[in-house]
């Protein structure tokens, strides 16, 4: 310990704040030259942490388990009665379902079409908020050995969540596509007409750019579409929905709220990323 | 081996003097880890070092220094990926107001200074709000930042319970001969 007068050591600390105030300011402006770094201090940071919170993701999934039982229990009557309806329109889906997918095998018979191969992917493990009230994403725990790249496409069990923006050794960021930054081109499945679907940081993104003429209508069911060689064609997304205002908006089918485990889908796509990502995807290795 | 027993008696309260400074610090930076898990209530981070951060520099300006205030900043940006130095500022300007005020907050009651603290998480909200929009250059909603300065303010009161106990404690061991 440095021994200090004390009249020195007073007029240290009190200068000791506007230092510092300016190092913010110098701080912000190196965060806003090089990104690169940025990200890199972040991922290097999420990957010292991402085991923490691997451990502490056992005990607030047993929690959460346990507050869902008890809505559960809550609403069970209406429940049962909600599924019984549903079911009933589940069996004649079903029908229908049985019925084209004999005439699709015959069709694809008599035209020799070739399908194609079921993608590769791996579940990863939701551990922690990657986004801050300004932006919507999340950090996956994922292995040493892992093949995680940039530009991977993340669904839950129910349709499109985002895409992996950032890798690090043990975690990886993955933006929503109700991130502000998000843009997804989509297909309206109705009407074929194709549009933008653009993250508002809400629980809706909105749907921009569509071709005059074909209104996106409500309860229209949306997928992507394989422009800007950014997503495959024909991922489940959402259905439109009209807000307050009339505009169109886009319920995903991905409960982004209580995501748990997503599986990434490695579909081989160099397209665009969202602009705050500096790094162009890499390409996927060759085997 | 030579040794006094009074230098180990030393030694440990030298330890126990270290710890007890640490302690503020510490305690925000892991509160800040763990509101990074996902709960479903984004931007949880910032609204829970704020709390601590504001009640130590009033409390215990001696345990919370700028340079750590600095660091806790960088940690929270880094945590929920806001644009780097943004929260820094934010937290420095807090302590650097909070302190001015600390003469005149600490002798009032927990009411008062939770209503003072609400402006406090306001402000802090609309200074991170124009930083987000002069650092990202485009206009974001106004909204999160008060539901997030709404969240802080809710969260003040149990956090500010529990770190006033264990500032007792302190102040306690402190005391003692």
């Amino acid at each position: 310990m440095i021994r200090l007068s004390i009249p020195l050591r007073q007029a240290l600390s009190r200068l000791s704040l506007p230092v510092l105030i300016a190092l913010a300011f110098g701080t912000m402006l190196l965060g806003k030259a090089d990104a690169l770094l940025a990200e890199r201090a972040r991922m290097a940071l999420a990957d010292a942490l991402a085991p923490i919170w691997s451990i502490l993701q056992q005990p607030v999934a047993s929690v959460r388990g346990t507050v869902q039982e008890a809505e559960f229990l809550l609403s069970l009557r209406a429940e049962n009665a909600r599924l019984r309806e549903e079911n009933e329109r589940l069996r004649r889906w079903q029908a229908t379902a049985l019925a084209l997918e004999a005439e699709n095998a015959v069709l694809q018979r008599q035209l020799r079409f070739m399908p194609e191969a079921a993608p590769a992917f791996q579940t990863v493990r939701v551990v922690a908020d990657g986004g801050g009230i300004y932006a919507r994403a999340v950090l996956l725990g994922i292995g040493p050995n892992h093949g995680v790249r940039k530009g991977q496409i993340a669904l839950d069990e129910r349709g499109l969540v985002g895409r992996v923006t950032e890798v690090g050794l043990r975690s990886a960021r993955l933006l929503l596509a109700t991130d502000m930054n998000s843009r997804i081109p989509v297909v309206l499945e109705g009407s074929r007409a194709r549009a933008m679907m653009v993250g508002t940081n809400g629980a809706r993104p909105r749907l921009q750019h569509w071709p005059e003429g074909s209104v996106p209508e409500e309860g229209e069911r949306i997928v992507t579409s394989a422009e800007a060689a950014a997503f495959p064609a024909g991922l489940p997304v959402g259905i439109v929905r009209r807000s307050e205002g009339g505009a169109p908006e886009v319920e995903l089918f991905a409960r982004l709220d209580r995501l748990d485990v997503v599986r990434l889908f490695d579909y081989g796509l160099g397209g665009i990323l969202p602009p705050e990502a500096v790094a162009r995807p890499e390409p996927r290795p060759r085997r | 081996m030579r040794g006094r027993p009074a230098s180990a008696m030393g030694l440990l309260r030298q330890v126990d003097a270290v710890a007890r400074a640490a302690f503020p610090t510490s305690l925000t930076a892991l509160l800040m880890v763990l509101a990074a898990v996902p709960v479903g209530l984004p931007g949880l981070v910032p609204a829970v070092a704020l709390p601590c951060i504001v009640f130590w520099s009033v409390f215990r300006p001696a345990a919370l220094p700028p340079l750590a205030v600095f660091g806790l900043g960088l940690l929270g940006d880094l945590l929920s990926f806001a644009p780097v130095g943004s929260g820094v500022l934010t937290l420095l300007v807090v302590v650097g107001l909070v302190t001015r005020w600390r003469r005149f907050l600490v002798k009032q009651s927990f009411l008062a200074v939770w209503l003072a603290y609400c402006g406090v998480a306001l402000g802090a909200a609309a200074l991170e709000w124009l930083l987000q929009v002069v650092l990202g250059w485009r206009v974001v909603p106004v909204a999160p930042g008060f539901y997030q300065a709404l969240m802080s303010a809710g969260l003040y009161p149990g956090l500010a319970w529990i770190m006033s106990r264990i500032h007792e404690a302190m102040s306690r061991a402190e005391s003692a001969p």
